[in-house]
Parts: structure tokens; sequence; C-alpha cells
């Protein structure tokens, strides 16, 4: 199966990680940008038991078309064959680029927009377009922005959110001709505006995503405040959209429960100022709108997690992003460190299922199970308990893997050895009183250098009485 | 998992403590100090010698058979019906939560996980809802900050009731800190895995502490406080400085002190 | 035999797939019920509240009164040029207008056929809403062959046209009332103000690639067009 381009493999995690959490301007931007979204989204739920039931039904929608799913996929497509929507699927990266570029060659595309779109950063696109000599343009300003840096996505909602104002001037001013610096944001959009106009209406291809693909009706829902998304979908002669085969769900009338849930868990808004509803290419008596829409279904691994009914709750993401909003590690690290194209909490679970449990296996254990990603999910995924059972699964003894692409493959000889020990001093409680015996007595031969632990703490030394010790004392007395 | 509201028993006569080995070991006193406030509501407490760990450490880790070889051998410790009191969230949590997750399918062992899961409280939840709590301050005014951990907060629900047994303390102010609810960083064994992120997160949570303009911290979690008082006095250690800029303790010494008149 | 397909592969696997839980489907109309209020004037307050913090304009109006209305903004805006869907009535009932400054143009031929026109000659456009959606502050435009979708989208004005008597509670009721299960269009959209971003830095600027300003002509007496 071949791998996006962009894919850091997470043996350089830990060096990517440090050098984020020592970057003070990343550190303070990331700081700010997560108090202001944590902030917003509480204000938009100031009901806890409201925001409960909301969630509740939100995790029903979601868990009810993955129970369903090889149903609904057939439905959809149906309907959207009906409605005059070609339908394409693909079980890896390399077949859905290679359906883009069948089309993009049939018309003689030279050049596409892109809405935003993660599953399109998945299988690396850009990149095959470009191989190809199609220019691929991203158009979301902030997607414009990180591929004007030659940079990818740092966030799955804000892709430019590690980037200051004053960087952004920058870097429109180096790269865009007759720009001057500015750190005005309403002209550096106004600025992006006038470049990506250009460009709509020059596009052979727009190029989208998902946000939910309705079955009964042959819908695909898109959401956005900026109108790319809109231009994208609207403006060139072909329309091809591209998403996991999670996205569908069974009703068009599911669409407004989970749109009252995405926004706000996501930027703190009410309500994107677009859905965009799309269910069928230009009518005849039409005077704009695509001629052709494409829909592709990816797998990519997301039939492996469905397989499973721990890992299966993945799936239910509506890529809001309020996990990594709300996540500490995240936070202190930003969405590069990953190496992913999922950051964050959800990354972390959903990235096993692409790229191998082996590969991501430090991504499962970036975590301190704080449990604020499952808190804020509005779909309710156990996080927390997925990331665990990915910890199993990445060492878990060769007798014991499972079906699961790379499980084991993270098994350290040192650190099975230490827990076996560790079990069996305190499984056997005679071991463990002798062993916490001899290291209180022997308190003054603790190493003061306790690994990672002192390179930035004081070292742990036990007490010189034991608590069963001063409990025995204290019913001698 | 959210906590979960749950119905509490009369204050009884007999309850057992699990100590977790991080207080057996590393804090006795907060120990001590927990059976000291318990026992003088009445209350007769019961240490089962046979005690090690929640078994925690590897359960997080990856580790399950190791974390199930540990935690059958406390599920056999507490054979009568007495609540199992643990001065730890977390390890209330792994206890009362995890346990029956841990041993599901087994037809022996999940049963007496949730059975045992029913009894467990996390001590300032028994402070609180089953003792009813009420001891006078006895205390110089003093201004502390309050540190809960995740899993107490989030599965326990213990941030509410440490909270409260600070709000009983008359001469006891609670400073506000930035992002109270934020992770410590701690982790368990993501403090040793990921040391550059764990020292980024724990080095906020101290500077937030420390800017509340609290003289000390106090939590109902060992883990969390071992990550910031030792944070702290790293960073107090490299600027040269002799007195803590950042004390702290385990919330039930710091009760016990406040309510027994001892000076501290 | 034909060789197996990815979707033959996919919905394959899929189907090996163990079931889980009971997961029914969810009554999400009843969680919308129970919110709802009767009050058409509560509904039609909500409405502009909601859409007004998005930063559009909504002006009270009505059916003999808006194009006086509306060309008086556009002068006020020094807007030159405005676009029509053809063959409207109130395409018709703008062009009857005396003479004034705003030239309105008809959208006529397809898009392709005058884009560079569309894109940067066009300053503001005036289409009807469908209806518009309360909780929210939502306009519905089901856009056809008479108003084509770049109008709402393109043009850096748009104006629009809304009946009072067609705001629903939530985007569930107006589903529900209008019975879209039954027939989608090609495209429906649910517009809640003008186009923005925060892409920057999480500074909220407006205009970002749609119109800089939606105003709404809330026709209270009788039908819009």
């Amino acid at each position: 199966m071949s791998e996006p381009i962009h894919f850091q493999p997470t043996t350089g995690f830990a060096e990517r990680a440090r050098a984020a959490a020592g970057d003070p301007a990343l550190r303070r931007g990331f700081r700010g940008a997560m108090d202001f979204l944590q902030a917003k989204r509480l204000a938009q739920f100031p009901d806890a038991g409201d925001l409960a039931t909301l969630r509740d039904l939100g995790a029903a929608i979601r868990r009810h078309a993955l129970e369903n799913l090889p149903q609904l996929l057939e439905q959809l497509e149906a309907k959207l064959v009906a409605n005059g929507v070609q339908v394409h699927w693909a079980e890896t990266p390399a077949q859905a680029n290679a359906i883009v570029l069948d089309i993009a060659h049939r018309i003689d595309a030279k050049r596409m927009v892109k809405g935003k779109s993660m599953v399109s950063e998945e299988v690396g696109l850009n990149h095959a377009m470009e191989a190809a000599g199609i220019e691929a343009m991203e158009t979301d300003m902030g997607e414009y922005i990180v591929q004007l840096a030659g940079e990818g996505p740092s966030h799955i909602i804000m892709p430019a959110i590690h980037k200051t104002k004053q960087q952004i001037a920058e870097l429109f001013a180096a790269r865009l001709p007759g720009v001057e610096y500015t750190e005005n944001v309403d002209e550096l959009i106004r600025i992006g505006r006038e470049v990506l106009r250009r460009k709509f209406a020059a596009a052979d291809i727009g190029l989208s995503g998902v946000n939910f693909a309705a079955a009964d009706t042959g819908t695909l829902c898109l959401v956005e405040n900026e109108g790319n998304g809109r231009m994208c979908t609207t403006v060139p002669r072909v329309h091809i959209a591209i998403t996991g085969i999670e996205k569908v769900i069974a009703r068009l009338d599911h669409v407004p429960l989970l749109n009252t849930l995405l926004p706000r868990s996501a930027t703190g808004q009410a309500v994107e100022t677009y859905q965009n509803f799309i269910s069928g290419p230009r009518q005849p008596d039409e005077l704009d709108g695509p001629d052709e829409v494409h829909l592709i279904l990816l797998d990519n691994g997301r039939s492996q997690a469905h397989a499973d009914l721990q890992l299966r709750a993945t799936l239910q993401c509506i890529r809001c992003g309020a996990c990594m909003n709300h996540c500490p590690v995240y936070a202190r690290i930003g969405g590069h460190a990953y190496g992913t194209t999922y950051p964050g909490p959800i990354g972390a679970i959903i990235s096993p299922h692409l790229l191998g449990i082996g590969a991501t296996a430090a991504l499962a254990t970036a975590s301190t199970l704080c449990g604020a990603c499952n808190e804020v999910c509005p779909v309710r995924i156990p996080i927390t308990e997925i990331l665990i059972r990915l910890r199993n699964e990445a060492q878990a003894r060769p007798a014991a893997v499972g079906a699961l692409r790379g499980a084991g493959e993270a098994r350290s000889a040192l650190v099975s050895t230490i827990f076996r020990a560790w079990a069996a001093v305190y499984s056997h409680p005679a071991l463990y009183r002798l062993v916490t015996w001899a290291m209180s007595r022997g308190r003054g031969l603790t190493p003061r250098t306790q690994g990672a632990w002192t390179g930035i703490r004081t070292p742990l030394i036990p007490a010189r009485k034991r608590l069963r010790d001063l409990l025995a004392e204290r019913r001698r007395q | 998992m959210a906590h979960d509201t749950r119905s509490y028993p009369q204050k009884p006569a007999d309850a057992y403590l699990f100590a977790t080995c991080l207080v057996d070991q590393f804090a006795p006193e907060a120990g001590l100090d927990a059976v000291r406030l318990l026992e003088r509501e009445g209350i007769a407490i019961h240490f089962p010698e046979q005690q090690t760990c929640c078994g925690q450490p590897a359960y997080t880790s990856g580790y399950p058979d190791e974390a199930r070889a540990v935690a059958r051998r406390q599920i056999e410790l507490f054979p009568e019906a007495w609540p199992v009191i643990v001065p730890s969230g977390s390890c209330a949590a792994m206890m009362r939560h995890h346990y029956p997750k841990l041993f599901a399918g087994d037809p022996v062992l999940e049963p007496k996980a949730r059975a045992l899961g029913e009894r467990i409280f996390e001590l300032t939840e028994f402070l609180v809802h089953v003792v009813g709590f009420r001891r006078e301050d006895r205390g110089e005014p003093c201004t502390v900050a309050l540190h809960t951990s995740c899993h107490a907060r989030r599965e326990m629900g213990a941030h509410e009731t440490s909270a409260a047994l600070l709000a009983g303390l008359a001469e006891v102010t609670v400073a506000q800190q930035a992002r109270a609810e934020e992770c410590c960083g701690f982790g368990g064994t993501f403090a040793i895995r990921h040391p550059a992120i764990s020292e980024a997160i724990v080095s906020d949570k101290v500077a937030s502490l420390v800017d509340s303009g609290a003289s000390r911290v106090v939590s109902a979690d060992c883990g969390c406080l071992f990550n910031i008082l030792g944070r702290a006095e790293h960073i107090d250690r490299a600027a040269g400085r002799g007195e803590p800029s950042l004390p702290g303790e385990h919330l039930a010494s710091f009760l016990w002190r406040r309510t027994a008149g001892e000076q501290g | 035999m034909t060789a197996m397909t990815a979707r033959d592969n996919i919905l394959a696997r899929l189907r090996r797939s163990p079931a889980g839980a009971p997961a029914p489907l969810p009554d999400v109309g009843a969680w919308f019920a129970a919110r709802r209020v009767d009050d058409h004037e509560v509904l039609i307050e909500r409405f502009k509240t909601h859409i007004r913090a998005a930063r559009a304009e909504v002006h009270d109006t009505d059916a003999a009164t808006w194009p006086e209305l509306l060309l008086n903004l556009a002068a006020a805006k020094g807007l030159r040029t405005l676009l029509v869907g053809k063959g409207t009535r109130h395409g018709a009932a703008l062009a009857a207008r005396p003479q004034h400054a705003v030239s309105i143009i008809a959208y006529s031929q397809p898009a392709a056929n005058w884009c560079d026109e569309l894109f940067d000659g066009i300053d503001a456009a005036v289409t009807t809403a469908r209806s518009a959606i309360a909780d929210t502050g939502s306009l519905i435009l089901w856009p056809d062959a008479q108003e084509p979708r770049l109008m709402s989208l393109v043009p850096p004005v748009h104006f629009v046209l809304l009946d009072a008597r067609a705001i629903h509670a939530d985007l569930h009721a107006a589903m529900t009332a209008e019975n879209w299960a039954a027939g989608m269009p090609t495209n429906a959209l649910v517009i809640s103000g003008p186009s923005k971003t925060a892409d920057i830095q999480q500074t909220l600027a407006y205009g970002a690639h749609g119109p800089r300003e939606v105003i709404v002509l809330l026709c209270r007496e009788g039908e819009a067009s």
C-alpha cells in the first residue's frame, strides 16, 4: 500500500516534539489559539445537560451509520448515480490519485482548485497532480498560506494555526509579486482573495472534501465559512469530491443535528457561513454548476478499523478538531510534530489504520490519558480507551498479534522485561514487602539520577518508613 | 467516561484503606493522615497487608496481562462488604472503572471487579459524601492552590469534593489558577517516554500555580504532586533558591493538620 | 468472472465486520421539536438577531417598497452594477423603476461565457431566499435556472429578498416542512451571513471568497416577488 509522500515516520517524533516544545514562539502561538478556541467552544454550550443530550444524539447518528455501513454506502451510491453523480471507490491512496488523474486526463485538465479536504492531504493528492503536470491550488485561506510556505496543515480545521500574522505578512511579501509587507489581516485576506479569484475562473477541476454524505437523498454536505468551497464545487466544469467511506449518514435530516455540534465544537461558532448541499451536476437549463460531479470513496485502512468493535468508534469522527484544541500535548507541540496528516488525539487513533500500528506507536504513547479529548468529543469517541488498546496492540506478544496491520512491531524486549519484573514483584505481596522494605532501608542508595524523570525534576526517594511500617508502629503504641 | 452520579452508603463502622503503591513507599504521611482523619470520624480503618498497586502503570503502558496479574491480587483483598477508600483519584478510577474492563469476559473476575468497583471511593469523595466531613479549621489564614488529577476530575468528580473540603476550612483561601483543569503532564510512563512534552506541560503547570499567589499546592493525588513538586524544586535548585517557591502536600495531610490544630 | 474491483473488496470487507451493539436510528426531530417556539414574531426577531450577529444587514420592508429601498441602499454603497435573475418578477420590478444610478444586469448566459465580467464587473446581486432559519440566522436558497448558484457567491454584495412568513425555527424544521427528502435540487444552500475567515491568527475577517456584505430585505407584508 503506497503511503503519502509527506508522511514522516514516527521514529522522528521525539526529536520533532522536542524541537516544537522548545520553540517559544510556536508555544505562545498554540497556547493563545487553544485558549481562544476553548473559551469560544465553552460559550456555545452553556447548558451541560443539553450538550450531553446533543452528544448522545451525535454519537447515535454516527454509530447507526457505522453499524449499517455497507448498506448505506450502496444506497448512497445508487442515489448519487440516479442524481447523475459518478461514484468511484479507492482502496488505497494510489488508487484515489489514479482516479483523479484519469478524470483529469480525460478532460485534458491543466489546473485544479481545491477546497479544504483532509482526505486529499491523506492521499498526497497535490504531489500526484504536480507529478502529472497539473497545478493543484489550495484555496482555503489557511491551506493557501501553508501551501505557499511549502508546508502541510498543522490543524485539521485551522491549517495555518502555527503561523503568526507577521510570518504570513513576510510570506506574502516574499512570494507574491507586487505585494508589500502588511500585518493588516483584512488586507492580507484581500490579497489572498484577489489571487485566488483568478484561479477559480481558470480551473478545470474543483476538488473538495465532504462533511456528511446523506444516503437517503444522495446529497453531499460541505460546510465552510470562506466560500472557496462553493467556488470549487460550482465554478470549474468538473467537481471531484473525495471522502472516507465512513462519512455516510442514513438521513439528510441528521445533518442539522450534526451541524449543531460541528461548528460549535470546532471553532465555537453557532453555525458555518455556508452549508452547501450538492445532489447532482448542473441540469440542462442551469447556467452554472459543474457539468460532472464525481465522488471518490476511500478506504485506506478504514475497513480495518470497522472490523474491530472497539476501534470502529474511531470512524465516528466528524473532524471538528475539538480533541486537539483541548489536548495538553497538542498545545505544546502543534500539529507538524506528529508527522501524520491527522494530528492530535484523533490523529493518534486514526493514523494506525492508515499507516500501521508499528509506524505510529509513538503517537499512541504521546498522551497523558488526561481525558480532555473524551470530554469534548461531540460524538463521544472514547479516545483514551482506544489509545490504551493501541498501546496494547503495538507491543503485543507475537502469540497475541491479531489482525491489525503492524501490531506487535513496537514490542521492546527491555520494556517487556521491566513490566514482567514489575508484575512479578507487585503480584507477590511477600516479594513486594521485601523489595519495598529494602528500598526504604536503603534509601540512601537511591540513584539521584533517574533517567528522564530527573532531567527536569528532583529524584523520587522512598520514605524512611513505608505506610505499612507506620501503621504497624501505631498499632503497637 | 464522565464521572457518574452514584448513591452513597451511610457512614460505616469499618472501612478498608487501599493506600496505593506511591503512598505506601513515597508518601506514607499522607496515608497516615488519611487514616487519622477517618478514625477521628469513628470509622475503624483496615489496611490489608497484602496490597501492592492497582496495576495502572502496566494497564496504561500496553501490558494488560501484567496489569491483570497485579490487579487480580488486589480484588481478593477486601472480603467484607465495607467501603474501600483510596487516597488517589487516579487509582480509585482504575479500580472502579477500569477493573471491569480489564477483566471483561472473565466469568469469575469480571463480576468480582464490578462488585468491588461499587465499593471503591476516592478519599475526598468519601469524606464529603459518606462522612459529611465538618471540622473546625484551627490553622492560620493561608492561601492554597488545588490541583486535581485528570482521572480524579473526569472519572471520579473529585475536583468538586476536594474543593468542598477546602471550602469548609474557614481560614483557607483557594487561589484561582489559570487552566486549573489542564493536565500536569505526569501521565505515568508518559513522563519518561516523552520527557520534552512532559517538561513543557509540567513547567506551565508550575508557573500557573506559582502565579496564582498560593503559598502551597494541595492535591489528592500523589502522582501529580511528585511531578509538580519535583519540577518546582528542580527549578528552585537551578535558580539557587534555598526555600521552595512552591511547597505542597497531599490534601489529607493538609486537612489533618488544619483540623487537628497541629503546626506546620 | 471479472476481477474484484475496489468497490467489491471494500464492501466485502465491511460485510465481514462483526455486528456491534444495537444502534437504533435516533429521533433527531424530537430534540429540535422540544426547543421550538410557536410565536412567529419571536422567530422573526431571533432570525434578525442571529443573522445580524453574523454581520448581515436586515431591513424591514414590504412588497411595495422594497425596490426603492434596495436602490437607495445600492446608491448609498456606491454600487454601479446589480445582477438579477433572468425573467424573475423582482428583476422586472427593479428594471421597471425610473432612472437610477445602478445598472441592472441579468444573468442570462452560462457562467463560462462571461466569467471575467461576472467576477470583476458585478458589484452586487439580488436573489430571493426560499426560506430562513431563526435559530442560526440563516437564509435558505435553492438556486435554479433563473437564479443560478454564483449569484449568491461571486458579487461582493448580496441582497436577499425574504418573505417573513417563510422563517422556520431551525434547519430540521425547514427540511421537514419543505419535505427536502422528497427531492433535492442540484444545489441547496444555507447561508449565515457574509463570507469570512479566521485563518490568520484567529482574527476574523469578512469577505474571504464570497460576498463581503449580505443585506436581507425582510418583507413583512405581502409576497416579496
